[in-house]
């Protein structure tokens, strides 16, 4: 842009202080560095590579949106590629829990998340307990006498100490008073499939994970950690029915890198706007049975922050 | 069984569909170029690829993308026999014996040889998930942690118990291969470690492509610059009919052994979700060097040594694809693609997929026969392209071999650090080697650590830390006992022969 130009550009501005003209003129001129803070395959990872397929579908976006897996440390590398990413105007965030979790765990990283920008909520992920068939239990309350009768040898799998499943199946132990053996894996696809195979007795699993082996027959669910009962599993009471107030979702965000320019960030906010409200992205929360919750920028910020101090107290209590 | 016929000839109909046919030439073509840039492999190919993939209904689209697979397993070859740089992490055990016979002015035996092995190792997988998708799957789910160490034990001692080589060097280079395997963060705990103070670069680990370039590609330059002095390495003979199926006879008569193992040992290790196409083919190199009568003459160019990992690796790429439909989880990276692709579509992988979408998954099934054909047909016709290289002179080459690694080394992570970190581990393997370190074990080590290490912790969690539960379960037990049978394979061999001696003597 040439110096006249420059002027020229700055004078419209002055003109139309009012209007959006110049704050929407911004659009990515590189490919987007769409980060995964998951590895592939799992929960985050379809997401993130169904959004891009909606993007690229309605040419929404004049440069695409590159998938980058960066799971390493419960998502820390992520973090940090962010944190330190050259261009923020072109780098973007698939977020889960690990978001708030990982920099309380890992003060030394040295992220603030409070410096990110937040891009859009894109709905929120819910939990349930599942066992398998085998195990011929049917009801939460059967399940809780089968574990204490284990005494400390019932085995439960997750996706590490630290990460959303296993806050709840903290929760859980301190709750009903009894002692889970729990056995870190990958993800939460190999959560399930090891549930299938028995290797494992019961899991905290989303219903996405859990539903290929929930339609065939194999695996039951017992309770889920939502305000509502879902759809997929309308049967099966939530924890608050049982009398514990108490619920847990894993979020689906999307945020900008700290130091994002304010007409970036109100691009990518319209853009993922726009995702949200397709056909597409609808269709894909009620078959994966997401929940829906839109937030826009300014109630992201306030959530981020309900979070971190609910994640510290979780995190204090699973430390007892 | 008459049913499955009758909707597999259904599924490769539709395989045939002019749009599908046109898809599956496209893609095995474009998967062979992919294949064959070091750096550039399958899960690539899929990823870029991936939202062209919108633009036709989902059996087409899936065809398409398995059609790239297909082609990048066949092409990850080219470059590992012709440049000594593994095209894609699938084709490292490939550079063992197909760089030394291209060196030797065999790399139309060599090429041909891994053409063929592939197309039997994917007829092979084909004709196993064809019959028994939904038996293996469940083969698959009684695979837990304890099953899964004790098969990558079994690889261990299969490297470990070759005779003839060093075995203590072994042992140095696979802990060699350990080490870089565990930097990062720990899976387990999620701490990081070895990163070196806050170094982000190795935040990420050591990707394995990074290890595999730096040691064949510049490591491999450095040593033929060194015992060649700048020379043409290869007296490449003219590209004939009469010539290529000369080749094809002798290298499948000297490599039958190696093709059989590769594609049935291949397709078992690419259907345990863990595993994948990698650990697949350099699993069947070592077992195919442990049965074999000459097990010296692995390493120096033995077709059977660029048969057994070619055919595992086309073979495991298929059998990857079997958890992935019918257990919703990936054996490997790129079908987590296919994956995440299938969900798009609005496809539900998992056990009830055959049920419900017959359509699709038979559609899919015919076409990898397809595609396996075509990929062996575009790629013998492309044969004679690559061995042209060959003529050039070596300075001319080593130039061309250098930039490949470095983009290669940067392609696979998009990261500067990963390429420096890539020429020091040419350098380093460049030293190792004039010091008769064999590097092969590292490399299967920084392949299997990462596999090996959680599915330990894991299993002694599961015991309360007894090591017991690698025997004394049912499919466990059996594994870990040959392994350890295999280790220990060379030490008795030394107590014998010692023991022989004092008699004699006396």
């Amino acid at each position: 842009m040439s110096l006249r130009k420059k002027i020229a550009a700055a004078t419209v501005g002055l003109v139309a202080l009012s209007s959006a003209g110049i704050a929407n003129a911004w659009e990515p001129t590189k490919p987007i560095d769409f980060v995964i803070m998951a590895g592939a395959g799992g929960g985050a990872d379809q997401i993130a590579r169904f959004i891009q397929s909606v993007a690229e579908k309605g040419k929404m976006t004049p440069r695409p949106l590159i998938p980058n897996n960066k799971g390493g440390g419960s998502g820390a590398e992520a973090l940090i590629a962010l944190n330190t990413s050259k261009d923020p105007d072109h780098t973007i965030l698939v977020t889960l829990n690990s978001f708030f979790t990982t920099p309380l765990r890992q003060p030394n990283l040295g992220i603030d998340i409070g410096t990110f920008t937040p891009v859009a909520m894109m709905g929120v992920d819910p939990f349930v307990l599942w066992v398998h068939k085998d195990r011929g239990i049917n009801t939460f309350e059967d399940w809780q006498s089968k574990v204490k009768e284990a005494d400390g040898e019932w085995v439960m799998g997750g996706t590490g100490k630290g990460q959303e499943d296993s806050l709840v199946t903290t929760w859980l132990e301190q709750n009903y008073g009894m002692k889970i053996k729990y056995i870190p894996y990958k993800g939460g696809g190999a959560v399930a499939k090891d549930l299938a195979g028995q290797q494992i007795m019961s899991s905290v699993n989303n219903p996405s994970e859990a539903k290929g082996f929930y339609q065939n027959g194999d695996v039951v669910p017992l309770v889920s950690f939502s305000d509502e009962r879902l759809p997929l599993v309308a049967d099966v009471p939530t924890v608050k029915e049982l009398g514990k107030d108490f619920s847990y979702y894993n979020q689906r965000a999307v945020v900008g890198a700290p130091g994002m320019s304010d007409e970036a960030a109100a691009y990518y906010q319209n853009l993922f706007k726009e995702i949200y409200d397709s056909e597409e992205w609808q269709g894909y929360m009620a078959s994966e049975s997401l929940s829906p919750l839109w937030m826009d920028a300014a109630e992201q910020k306030t959530y981020w922050q309900t979070q971190v101090d609910r994640h510290k107290e979780l995190l204090a209590k699973m430390a007892k | 069984m008459m049913e499955i016929l009758g909707q597999l000839t259904d599924g490769i109909w539709l395989a045939l569909l002019p749009v599908n046919l046109m898809l599956i030439i496209i893609g095995v073509t474009l998967g062979l170029f992919i294949g064959a840039m070091p750096g550039l492999g399958s899960v690539n190919g899929v990823a870029i690829l991936l939202p062209i993939t919108f633009l036709v209904p989902p059996a087409s689209a899936i065809i398409f993308l398995a059609a790239i697979y297909y082609g990048a397993m066949y092409g990850g070859a080219i470059s590992s026999i012709t440049l000594g740089i593994p095209g894609a992490s699938t084709a490292v055990a490939t550079t063992f014996d197909g760089r030394p016979l291209a060196l030797q002015g065999k790399a139309r035996l060599a090429l041909v040889t891994a053409a063929l092995a592939s197309f039997i190792g994917g007829t092979v997988a084909n004709l196993l998930f064809t019959g028994f998708a939904p038996l293996l799957a469940s083969v698959a789910l009684s695979f837990g942690p304890p099953e899964i160490f004790a098969l990558m034990l079994l690889a261990f001692a299969t490297f470990v118990g070759l005779g003839g080589d060093d075995i203590p060097k072994t042992i140095f280079s696979i802990c060699i291969g350990l080490v870089l395997a565990a930097v990062g963060f720990d899976e387990i705990s999620g701490e990081p470690r070895l990163i070196f103070g806050d170094i982000s670069g190795f935040m990420h680990g050591i990707n394995f492509l990074v290890l595999a370039i730096g040691v064949y590609g510049i490591g491999e330059m450095l040593w033929t610059i060194d015992s060649t002095r700048g020379k043409i390495t290869s007296t490449e003979t003219k590209m004939t009919v009469k010539g290529t199926i000369e080749d094809a006879k002798y290298g499948m008569k000297h490599s039958w052994k190696g093709t059989t193992i590769g594609s049935f040992l291949g397709f078992f290790v690419g259907i345990l979700p863990a595993a994948g196409a990698t650990p697949g083919s350099l699993m069947a190199y070592g077992v195919a060097k442990l049965t074999s009568k000459n097990p010296e003459k692995f390493g120096k160019g033995h077709p059977e040594g660029v048969a057994a990992p070619e055919a595992a690796n086309n073979s495991a790429s298929t059998g990857s694809m079997l958890p992935m439909l019918t257990l919703g989880i990936p054996g490997s990276p790129t079908t987590a693609i296919l994956l995440g692709g299938m969900v798009i579509w609005g496809l539900t992988p998992g056990p009830r997929l055959f049920i419900d979408q017959p359509e699709f998954v038979w559609g899919l099934i015919g076409s990898f026969y397809v595609s396996n054909f075509f990929a062996l047909v575009v790629n013998l016709s492309f044969i004679p392209l690559f061995i042209a290289m060959l003529r050039m002179p070596f300075t001319i080459l080593a130039s061309m071999i250098f930039v490949l690694s470095v983009v290669g080394g940067y392609a696979a992570t998009r990261d500067m650090h990963d390429v420096w970190l890539m020429l020091g581990f040419g350098f380093a393997a460049y030293i190792l080697r004039k010091l008769d370190f064999p590097l092969a074990p590292a490399v299967l080590a920084i392949v299997l650590g990462p596999i090996a290490e959680p599915t330990l912790r894991q299993s002694l969690l599961l015991s309360s830390g007894d090591p017991a539960i690698f025997f004394n379960r049912p499919i466990a037990g059996p594994i870990t006992v040959v392994a350890i049978i295999l280790i220990l394979l060379p030490l008795f061999k030394f107590f014998w022969f010692k023991y022989r001696g004092v008699k004699e003597v006396a």
